[in-house]
This record gives C-alpha cells, sequence and structure tokens, in this order.
C-alpha cells in the first residue's frame, strides 16, 4: 500500500510540475522521473515501490486496451493516411535501429 | 438485460476476462497478429458493436483502466532505477544513443508526414512512435492526437522492430550486445524490449533503459519539434 501511495505522490507533485511548465511534459511522465529521482537518492527503498510496480508493469498491457478499441471511431483517418502512416513508420523504426545501433557500438568502443 | 450490458462493471470484467483469455491464446500459438491487446480490442470492438454501445460510453465506463495506465508511466521510474548501475557504466553511449534515437525517429517521421501533406493532429498521433504505448499516449493526447491511431502506429512499430530488429542490426555491423539491446529498445519499445530478453540479459537489461529514456527524451524533444516544424 505504501508502494502504491508512493507512485500515486510521484504522479501528484508531478501533475503540479507540469500546470507549472504549462504542460510541456504530462505529470505522469515527470512523476517517473521523481520517482526515479527518490529511488536513487534512497529516500524511498525499492522494496517499498516494488511490489506495487511490479503489478502495474507486468498488466500494463491491459490498460491499453481501451486505446486500441478507440480504432472503432478512428480508423476511417488510419485508412485515409494508410500509405504515408505505413512508409513513415518502417522507415523511421528501420533508421532509429540502425543509427542508435552505430553510436552505441561506437562510443561503447571509445570508452574502452 | 441492457442495462447491465451497458454498466461500467460489466464492461470492465468483459475486458479483464476477454484480455486474459486472449493472453492465453497468444501464449498457445505465439502469433504476433495475435497480440493479446490487439485481440482483446477486437473482440470490444465486435461486442459494442452487436450490443450498440458507443466508444464514449465505453471508454468512460473503463476510466479506472485509464487511471491504471497513468499510474504505470509513474512506475517505469522503478524499471529505470533497476537499471541504474548499467546507466552509470555506460553514461556516453546510453546519453549519446538515446538523443541520437529521438532526433532521428522524430525528424523522419514528422518530415515523411510532412511529405505526404497529413494533416497536424495525424502527425502528432504518429510521432511517438518509437516510445512505449502509455508515454506515447501521455505525449499525443495532450497535444490534440489520436490516441487509437497513436496506439496502433505504436504498436505496429514494436512488432515491426522485434522482428527485423536482431537481423537489421547483424547486417550493418552492430554486434555488440549492449548495443544490439539499446537499439531494439529505442526503436521499439516493449515489444522490442520482449525480444531483446529473448537475445540475452544484458540486451533485455539495455533494452528496457532505452525504452525508459527514449521515452522522456520524446517528451522534452516533441513540444519543440510540434511548435518550429509542423
Amino acid at each position: 500500500m505504501r508502494g502504491v501511495l508512493t507512485i500515486l505522490a510521484c504522479w501528484l507533485v508531478g501533475n503540479m510540475l507540469s500546470t507549472v511548465i504549462d504542460g510541456y511534459i504530462s505529470g505522469n511522465i515527470i512523476g517517473m522521473l521523481l520517482l526515479f529521482a527518490l529511488l536513487c537518492s534512497g529516500v524511498v527503498k525499492g522494496e517499498t515501490v516494488r511490489p506495487a510496480a511490479k503489478f502495474l508493469l507486468g498488466t500494463m498491457a491491459l490498460f491499453f486496451v481501451p486505446f486500441g478499441v478507440g480504432l472503432i471511431d478512428s480508423y476511417e483517418v488510419i485508412m485515409d493516411n494508410a500509405v504515408a502512416i505505413v512508409i513513415a513508420t518502417v522507415v523511421s523504426t528501420f533508421a532509429v535501429i540502425i543509427a542508435v545501433g552505430w553510436v552505441f557500438q561506437l562510443l561503447n568502443r571509445d570508452k574502452r | 438485460m441492457m442495462s447491465i450490458i451497458s454498466s461500467d462493471l460489466f464492461l470492465i470484467v468483459l475486458t479483464i476476462g476477454l484480455f486474459l483469455l486472449s493472453g492465453e491464446i497468444f501464449r498457445r500459438t505465439r502469433l504476433m497478429l495475435l497480440h493479446p491487446v490487439l485481440l482483446t480490442a477486437v473482440a470490444v470492438i465486435v461486442f459494442l458493436k452487436l450490443a450498440g454501445i458507443e466508444y464514449a460510453h465505453y471508454k468512460q465506463s473503463v476510466a479506472i483502466l485509464d487511471f491504471a495506465l497513468g499510474m504505470s508511466v509513474v512506475a517505469l521510474g522503478y524499471l529505470m532505477y533497476e537499471q541504474v548501475e548499467r546507466l552509470k557504466s555506460a553514461t556516453l553511449p546510453v546519453l549519446g544513443a538515446t538523443i541520437v534515437g529521438c532526433i532521428v525517429g522524430i525528424g523522419l517521421v514528422v518530415g515523411i508526414a510532412l511529405c505526404f501533406g497529413m494533416e497536424r493532429d495525424i502527425i502528432t498521433s504518429i510521432a511517438p512512435k518509437s516510445v512505449t504505448v502509455p508515454i506515447a499516449i501521455a505525449i499525443s493526447e495532450p497535444r490534440g492526437g489520436v490516441v487509437a491511431v497513436t496506439s496502433v502506429v505504436v504498436f505496429c512499430t514494436g512488432v515491426l522492430g522485434s522482428i527485423c530488429g536482431a537481423k537489421l542490426l547483424s547486417l550493418c555491423g552492430v554486434k555488440d550486445p549492449m548495443a544490439r539491446g539499446f537499439a531494439l529498445g529505442a526503436a521499439s519499445h516493449g515489444i522490442g524490449t520482449a525480444r531483446a530478453i529473448e537475445l540475452g540479459a544484458v540486451e533485455g537489461a539495455m533494452s528496457g533503459l532505452a525504452m525508459a529514456l527514449t521515452g522522456f527524451g520524446t517528451a522534452v524533444l516533441l513540444p519543440i519539434v510540434e511548435k518550429y516544424l509542423y
């Protein structure tokens, strides 16, 4: 329960900070960083959050379902832009894999 | 009868039940096309159509799942914390690769979309496509993106990267297991991470780290791109 409270509190503070920066980054993403910072600094112990975090991360796929059901209203939008969406997705996915792989390998080699 | 079928409780039970059933089907077949999220969504759509329930009503009924998704995004901070030692051991390549990945990913999607004269809300919907679904939704929804489009494109990106990623990396001479894992996570988030875990423990851990960092990087970068490029 403490883990749940910690996560909710991070989210709440994240939402407050998000309002301050005019919604530039959404509150839950700021909350993610807050939780990371609290854990790294030792203010919150790993064990406190682990059960709640593991449950949420393990069940996460279920929480996307309602968005997938949204297709019922928006499949036409996808169909109208199908060619562009497919090309943009394929090209950028391959480019990201190659670019990230290369850059990481290059910098990791330099370090050694 | 109708009042029960369209009640919040029934729709929540239906969604979770179908999800567990889909998970079982997926485990038996291992076909990517039968991914539990996809299968559940299709089954729910069929049900809503048959029962004549509006999507807006359904979405409101299962708001608790939406809330849990918000919590999951925060919980990703714990996932990052588990990888903090690896982050320290390779700070430069991790940061360099994250920045390059975010710029290449967003740049190409937005560039290609603009070439095709896509509308602004669709560009916003597909721009965070390399990011894990909860973060992608957190980025696209407040900016007026169509979240259903976001989820589908993000899902397809994940499947594409997890199927082709390892081969593509080998073709391009990327042999470093850390680099391979990181690339999979940066391009195809959770689904790529699942594939990376199959390749090895180092690959899996790096992939999870890449997923969280790319998510954050994209959240920071996309508003700037949105403001100045389209």
